[in-house]
């Protein structure tokens, strides 16, 4: 069946699971920028984390017809120095000019500071400046509730955004309906241990679903995640009735829907 | 639902039982995430489970913090 992945970090993958998730349907795949697991040491190193993600990842996928596009940003997990993630931020609006780049993320709050929603708030500004979509990170676990209010308080003073183009992601049944209620889309990770199983998806998307602004995602990465997260979810979708028109939409449709509305040609032939 | 769920629900059930025991025998009840864990249980008793243990591990505070903690999330918050 095809999907989207809107949400994985493929820098951190190998070939074999671009392989797999060809062979599973996957037709598009979308990486934000993210923390690498370690803090850079300078702005080159985000340069060059910027040109990996733009220019060798979709190199990557394409061996496997994979279509790939990005985010651009720092992640707030290193926007605790605020200075040196100004500097970063510099560096960003010539690489959102790129015809595979879908906007800024995944940008947003990790442990609830101050300095990380200045600098949370000065990506907003970027992304509304270049008219561009918006990815947002929310916090784990304890920190998620939380940060997910502050998140959407923050984005409430900024007159001019609409919510219809700001995607926040790693919602859970206790923060998911906040993030639908204020207007915005709405990502569920599948994760083994920390986010979602499948079936707490599906229980979302049977109570949601209607709403036809969420998706789901592996954000696979370096930790303990799995790639195929997705199938697999479609698989629990089909146990639970769902009709394969209504999984094409939640696992396809939408994704396609909001990325479209990034300006630049994504899956054109979708 | 029941058929479908029943004998996942039954083994993770049994795994939770499992965990009291191994941090009772351990000693390590006086930990805060194991006291935050045994008072999320408490969500089971009304609807909307899922959401109610997510919100009784959560952070409850507002307002952002002056700055980040050192070191990952890790899964409850100690509200004593």
């Amino acid at each position: 069946m095809r999907y989207i992945e809107p949400h994985a970090h493929m820098v951190s993958r190998t070939m074999d699971d671009y392989q797999a998730m060809a062979m599973a349907g996957c037709r598009a795949i979308c990486e934000p920028a993210f923390w690498a697991g370690f803090d850079r040491s300078s702005v080159a190193g985000f340069y060059d984390y910027f040109c990996q993600l733009t220019e060798h990842e979709p190199k990557r996928a394409a061996r496997y017809h994979i279509a790939h596009y990005s985010w651009i940003c720092i992640n707030p997990k290193e926007a605790e120095d605020p200075q040196f993630a100004r500097e970063v931020i510099n560096i960003i609006p010539e690489f959102l000019k790129q015809e595979n780049v879908l906007g800024v993320g995944e940008i947003g709050l990790n442990k609830n500071s101050k300095n990380e929603a200045a600098i949370f708030e000065e990506q907003v500004q970027l992304a509304l400046d270049h008219n561009q979509l918006i990815l947002i990170h929310t916090p784990h676990l304890e920190d998620k509730f939380k940060g997910t209010k502050l998140t959407i308080d923050m984005l409430r003073q900024f007159g001019d955004i609409d919510p219809g183009r700001v995607m926040i992601d790693h919602v859970e049944e206790h923060t998911i309906k906040m993030v639908l209620d204020a207007g915005f889309w709405g990502g569920i990770t599948l994760y083994p241990e920390s986010k979602c199983t499948p079936p707490r998806a599906v229980d979302m998307l049977e109570r949601y679903g209607d709403s036809n602004r969420l998706w789901m995602n592996s954000a696979c990465d370096w930790g303990v995640s799995d790639p195929l997260a997705l199938p697999k979810a479609i698989l629990e979708l089909r146990k639970r009735g769902f009709d394969e028109a209504t999984i094409d939409r939640f696992v396809y449709q939408n994704p396609v829907k909001f990325m479209q509305q990034s300006g630049i040609r994504f899956l054109p032939d979708a | 639902m029941v058929e479908l769920y029943f004998m996942d629900a039954r083994s993770k059930l049994i795994d939770i039982a499992a965990f009291m025991d191994r941090v009772e025998r351990s000693g390590e009840t006086g930990d805060y995430r194991y006291r935050e864990f045994v008072k999320a249980l408490a969500a089971l008793d009304a609807p909307d489970r899922a959401e109610g243990v997510l919100n009784l591990l959560s952070d409850p505070s507002e307002g952002p913090l002056e700055q980040a903690g050192a070191g990952p999330a890790v899964g409850a918050y100690n509200k004593d």
